[in-house]
């Protein structure tokens, strides 16, 4: 088994990947890819610390159920970006200000 | 060294350095690809934690369902002139400053806490995909259901938000 605060430090990694690209990418899609990231960075944690406990399989279960409710919504996000893109012909999400005040 | 602890620093690098790109490159359909780079090493270190099934189901959803979705993304939101779809940076600085200050504090905790295995837990001696196929159909039967009834509402919900047709009532 390795060291449980290497698999840690590497979600950690990932995860603060995901929030920068999710922060200064000007492009819905690639703020959907950044979401895509911490999801994983966060199921990396819960399948390390499955380690700690084999026996009990709570962690890998939930590593599962958290993959099933990133693909419904990528699934959804996606189709919301390719309709916002067909309306306002942008996938930038600064430009769609309509309900911006003034 | 074994073999198997060289495999998991090299994923670890690769899993590492994928995420990074990410992050400076411009291109969608490159950051696409490098998400799969960096989801396929995840997948690789699953398996050197011992959740075969997770790694497998991450590849077969991540690498075969959700990519292929976000590169039809990709190329239908690009505008037709032959130019790639290329994307500008901002916020800049509050980014780097609150991703930057969120990792050193978590790194800090981690490094901090000493995370050791319960020795009186039994290992189990059937594999853990055995263990996984019982457990869906007693203890986890509730949410097993709810994320199929999930998934069909995701299903139907991206199917009516992307159809093109208008409705005649708005």
């Amino acid at each position: 088994m390795f060291p449980i605060h290497h698999f840690l430090l590497l979600a950690a990694f990932l995860f603060c990947a995901g929030l920068l690209v999710i922060i200064v990418k000007r492009n819905a899609i690639m703020v959907l890819l950044g979401i895509e990231l911490m999801l994983n960075a966060s199921n990396l944690n819960l399948v390390a610390f499955n380690q700690l406990h084999p026996a009990q399989l709570g962690g890998q279960m939930f590593a599962l159920f958290v993959i099933i409710v990133a693909v419904c919504e990528a699934a959804v996000g996606l189709a919301i970006v390719l309709r916002i893109y067909q309306y306002y012909q942008t996938s930038v999400p600064d430009e769609i200000s309509e309900l911006r005040d003034s | 060294m074994s073999f198997v602890t060289v495999m998991f620093y090299f994923f670890e690098a690769v899993a590492a350095l994928a995420g990074l790109s990410l992050v400076f490159v411009r291109n969608v359909f490159y950051g696409a690809l490098l998400l799969i780079v960096c989801l396929l090493s995840i997948a690789a270190i699953y398996i050197l934690a011992f959740a075969e099934f997770v790694a497998v189901t991450q590849i077969l959803i991540y690498a075969g369902g959700v990519l292929v979705v976000i590169i039809f993304g990709v190329m239908l939101t690009a505008k037709i002139s032959g130019r790639p779809l290329v994307v500008k940076h901002s916020n800049l600085f509050g980014g780097i400053l609150a991703s930057g200050s969120l990792l050193l504090l978590l790194s800090y905790f981690i490094l901090e806490q000493n995370f050791q295995a319960q020795q009186n837990d039994i290992v189990p001696n059937n594999p853990a995909i055995n263990s996984i196929g019982f457990g869906l159909m007693t203890d986890f039967v509730l949410p097993f259901e709810v994320a199929g009834i999930l998934l069909l509402i995701a299903l139907i919900g991206a199917a009516v938000i992307a159809s093109t047709i208008k409705s005649k009532k708005i």
